[in-house]
């Protein structure tokens, strides 16, 4: 839709960047380049020296930008001539960027040894690089996802600030984004870091990060990540015990109370990326029906993918009768849950699902049940027994590899900053279909002050067509809303505001707007 | 019997509106004629394309698709005459059109008030897709536009401002008012959008009039003329935007009555059976309450629409709107109004002003001195809720009740600091000292 006819195809408009932001952008890639020479092993010495410039040189850049592109003006929406800009609309720059970024996931997920890991001996290159920054923190040597997090967490936190200058004169956006690079910071980066200095012999915690709640973080019931938990004691159990907890009780209950946007653009670190080195591409999300209806049925594959995967895995190991837990036991209790919620919905919140929501859930929760039902009535023997390796490396590689990392981020100038977020996160799928159903959370529009000018829309990043709703008068109460508040930021006539209240009246849908007669109202709104 | 085929003449909010809910109440068949563009798109969102915050397809708030799905015909032609004893239109191109119901909805033009040389190449208005097009071509850097020189300081012409300020081109502003927009703001906040302006590096001169546009040899603008001083100012565009009128020419030729719009009556029947008007093109023939007769807004634009759609489905409905209300941005501040607040307080009424310290944000409200009823508030910079404003305009309730519970009209984001302390405090001292 977006790809159509530009008003402004003459191309004049002062696109360039003036001196300030094309010195800085130079600083910020020198630091990369710097990185990428140690990458054809040209030998910089002493390490610690050239890894701490580099990253200094990338984060002074980014600052250095922001200032000179939001410092000096007034406080406001910044979002003038984004569409003109070859690298904000899908132009040469894009791809370029788009490019990089796609390369760099490949190399990670698939060929870390070309950036330098040696498994069983001295790192060379970009990993031997980090080796003295990694011995700091955790004293262990640098892996590629030491690297990785790394770039990560400097990225969130560089363009963080870059973030917070843009929107300075917004409180909510501001406090999301210390709240996004203070988690990615402690939590996803040094906590767990430090936390493996306390590992010894018979002490030794997986890496965890406590705000990588199952499924996003779909290896975390794994065997030797369990065992590892249950041999470190109280606190390996504590974190364990924590882990199931996260999702099944913590995560409800503030999803209850503030809609999704507290995981998605408060703590995640997938959406902090997304919020704050992807904010410049937010506009370029698809906001077609069509793609709502995409989104609808891959969010909610993934989710019946990762509960079939992790519940096979977790079986396999079970069913060894080393645990205090049987695998039969696991299974019952994983399909009672599932019945439970899905006949909850159905009774309670039928109306308020789509129709094609309700074939979905009726057909995924057949799914699950036939598999379980198929397992236990021993029709197809060990289905989840010898399935469950397979189908491990098939949701690794599919979608913890290529979607969420080569397509989720390296398609952040083509697709937008949220593809991620919005086609394949099962945890927001299970946030969102919660928000959606049982949550205080929603977008309130301001009566009948909307002017239909699609600021909203465009600027969603979930893809939203706000405008649909706010020009009816009607409240957004959808599950993809990640509440990053931009729609409400951008909106010319603040007609929108996202609000915890009473669930009573959180779907509305108007005929007549306010501001109208009384009578007519009253009239079109009752016969409806 | 055969399905009533209802015109209407212009696709913007008000036809369009009223094309849907006639979808929505009956099976009537519907044509929507434009000449403009083939699809609605929203009017009040042709800055953001020429400032780079979206393209034209995002100014469509419908999928190109909807129209075919709820059988809504829609063609692209300009109407020149209108015969209403044969119940006919006739097209530019020479085709004829019958309809069994018309309704006209055909919008504003900008107004030029007989300057010399206004029709000069290189003067544009700010209404429609052509003008937007013509203003990229004109004015699409500061290269080829060293200079742009607006005439008339309304809420189009401060868009304008803001929109050439993007890429930056040096705007000088002639505003006849004493302050900005003064004919509608009182001078507080007229005065803070003044600053405000001019903070965005805008030449702004005040109480200044136009006197002629200068051309060059190939009749394109070269420089304007002020009445006041005599000042020649070079400048490469000149935008007009003291206003917009009625887009009534082509209905001259019709037995329509007309006056500076189409006259209408409280049911938006014209002087004509089974022709209807609505929107920026109607005018009523009593003005409603503190309401112009004219109403150049987007609102009572749709609320016409709303309104017109339940008469030509059988529940005939006379146009009641409620309380007035409406906003606008000015650079980086945003207004909303509700109720009435005029320049100067009313006979029997007073005024409670406030401003932040920053000087961006204020709320003006205008009040019955006797009974003290709340009769209206402009804000800037502050977000309120029009629901509880509506309510309380419709229960009368007092301005002391306001003030107390301003907050529970607050709609600024979450986190945003709230003023209401400091608003009831100077509320309170003013009453004390006055
Ligand atoms: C730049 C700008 C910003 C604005 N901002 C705001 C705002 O923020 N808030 C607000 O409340 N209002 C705003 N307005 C006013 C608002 O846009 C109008 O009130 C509203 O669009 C009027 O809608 P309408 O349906 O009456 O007519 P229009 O939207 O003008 O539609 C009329 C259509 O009829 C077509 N037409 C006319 N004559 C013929 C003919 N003879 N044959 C065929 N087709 C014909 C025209 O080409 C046009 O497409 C703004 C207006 C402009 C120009
Ligand atoms: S609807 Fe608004 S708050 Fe929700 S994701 Fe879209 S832009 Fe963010
Ligand atoms: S940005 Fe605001 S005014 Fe514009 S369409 Fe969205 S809700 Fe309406």
């Amino acid at each position: 839709m977006s790809v159509d006819v530009n008003m402004s195809v003459t191309g004049n408009s002062p696109e360039a960047l003036n001196v300030q932001q094309k010195l800085s952008s130079a600083l910020g890639l020198l630091g990369i380049f710097i990185m990428t020479l140690s990458g054809f092993n040209i030998q910089f010495q002493p390490k610690i020296v050239w890894v701490s410039l580099s990253l200094i040189m990338v984060f002074a850049g980014i600052f250095w930008y922001s200032k000179v592109s939001y410092g000096h003006k007034t406080e406001g929406i910044k979002n003038d001539r984004i569409y003109f800009k070859s690298l904000t609309n899908r132009g040469f720059w894009a791809y370029i960027l788009g490019l990089a970024l796609t390369g760099f996931y490949i190399v990670l997920y698939f060929y870390p040894s070309w950036i330098g890991l040696i498994s069983d001996g001295e790192n060379t290159g970009v990993i031997a690089l980090f080796d003295p920054l990694s011995k700091a923190i955790s004293g262990n040597a640098a892996s590629q996802w030491f690297v990785y997090g790394t770039l990560y967490t400097l990225a969130i936190v560089g363009f963080g600030v870059k973030f917070l200058w843009k929107y300075r004169h917004n409180r909510y956006q501001r406090l999301r984004t210390f709240s996004v690079m203070f988690f990615q910071l402690g939590f996803a980066f040094l906590i767990p870091e430090l936390m493996s200095r306390l590992n010894g012999d018979n002490f030794s915690l997986p890496y965890y990060n406590f705000v990588n709640i199952w499924p996003l973080n779909y290896y975390n019931f794994e065997q030797y990540r369990v065992d590892q938990f249950i041999n470190s004691g109280t606190v390996g159990i504590g974190l364990l015990i924590f882990g199931v907890l996260s999702i099944l009780i913590i995560t409800p209950i503030l999803t209850y109370k503030y809609g999704k946007r507290w995981y998605c653009s408060w703590v995640c670190g997938c959406g902090g990326l997304a919020e704050t080195a992807g904010d410049s591409f937010r506009h370029l999300s698809d906001k077609s029906q069509s793609s709502w209806k995409l989104e609808r049925w891959l969010v909610h594959t993934v989710v019946v993918f990762v509960v079939i995967m992790t519940t096979a895995v977790v079986y396999s190991y079970l069913n060894t009768d080393k645990y205090w837990l049987s695998g039969s036991a696991f299974l019952i209790s994983v399909a009672s849950l599932l019945t439970i919620v899905f006949t909850w919905t159905m009774v309670y919140k039928r109306e308020e699902l789509q129709n094609d929501a309700k074939y979905a859930a009726i057909g995924f929760f057949v799914v699950i049940l036939s598999l379980l039902g198929l397992h236990f009535s021993g029709l197809i023997d060990k289905v989840f027994l010898f399935e469950a390796e397979t189908l491990r490396a098939t949701y690794g590689f599919a979608i913890g590899a290529i979607f969420s990392g080569v397509v989720g981020v390296g398609f952040y100038p083509i697709f937008g900053n949220r593809v991620w977020c919005r086609f394949g996160c099962p945890m927001a799928a299970i946030l969102g279909f919660q928000q959606r159903l049982f949550s205080k959370f929603r977008i309130t529009t301001n009566g009948g002050q909307c002017i239909s000018c699609g600021n909203c829309t465009t600027y969603c990043e979930m893809g939203i067509d706000v405008r649909a709703y706010a020009q009816k008068g009607e409240n957004i109460v959808r599950s993809s809303c990640v509440g990053c508040g931009i729609c409400a930021s951008v909106c010319p006539r603040g007609v929108l505001k996202l609000e915890n209240d009473t669930p009573a009246g959180r779907i509305n849908s108007q005929e007549v707007l306010l501001g109208n007669d009384v009578d007519l109202m009253d009239l079109v709104n009752q016969n409806k | 019997m055969k399905q009533e085929h209802i015109v209407i003449i212009g696709n913007g909010i008000s036809g369009v509106t009223l094309a849907r809910h006639i979808r929505k109440l009956s099976d009537k068949r519907i044509t929507l004629i434009s000449s403009e563009s083939e699809h609605f798109f929203s009017r009040t969102a042709l800055m953001y394309v020429y400032m780079g915050h979206m393209k034209w397809n995002h100014l469509k708030p419908y999928e190109d698709k909807f129209w075919v799905k709820n059988r809504l015909e829609l063609k692209q032609a300009h109407v020149q005459h209108v015969d209403t004893q044969q119940k006919q239109l006739t097209f530019e191109s020479g085709e004829v059109f019958s309809y069994d119901k018309l309704v006209i909805a055909c919008g504003s033009k900008y107004n030029k008030f007989g300057w010399p040389g206004q029709d000069a190449k290189g003067v544009i208005g700010l209404v429609n897709k052509q003008d937007l097009e013509e203003l990229e071509e004109l004015a699409p850097n500061n290269k080829v536009c060293k200079r742009a020189v607006i005439v008339g300081g309304g809420l189009i012409g401060v868009e304008l401002a803001e929109m050439l300020s993007t890429r930056n081109i040096p705007v000088t502003f002639l505003v006849r008012e004493k302050h900005f927009w003064n004919n509608v703001l009182p001078a507080e906040e007229a005065q803070l959008i003044d600053r405000h302006i001019r903070e965005h590096h805008i030449d702004l001169r005040l109480e200044t009039n136009l006197e002629e546009i200068i051309t060059d040899e190939n009749g394109k603008v070269k420089s304007v003329k002020i009445k006041e001083t005599g000042e020649v100012l070079d400048c490469d565009l000149v935008g007009l935007t003291p206003g917009v009128s009625p887009n009534i020419s082509f209905l001259k030729s019709s037995t329509i009555d007309l006056n500076r719009g189409v006259l209408i009556n409280r049911s938006l029947e014209t002087s004509e059976t089974d022709v209807y008007a609505i929107g920026d093109c109607a005018e009523q023939r009593e003005p409603i309450g503190n309401r112009p007769p004219i109403e150049a807004v987007w609102y009572t634009g749709r609320m016409m629409g709303e309104t017109l759609a339940q008469t030509l489905c059988g529940n005939p409905m006379e146009y009641k709107p409620g309380h007035w209300f409406n906003s606008a941005k000015f650079f980086d501040i945003e207004y909303q109004t509700y109720g009435w607040v005029f320049p100067k307080p009313k006979e029997g009424q007073t005024d409670f002003y406030w401003e932040h310290e920053d000087g961006k944000k204020c709320i003006h409200i205008q009040y019955e001195k006797e009974s003290r009823i709340f009769k209206g508030i402009n804000t800037f910079g502050i977000r309120l809720r029009h629901e509880v404003f509506d309510r309380w305009l419709t229960e009368k309730v007092t301005v002391d009740e306001v003030i107390k519970n301003l907050k529970s009209a607050n709609f600024d984001p979450e986190f945003f600091k709230s003023y209401e302390k400091e608003i009831q405090n100077k509320f309170q001292y003013t009453l004390k000292t006055t």
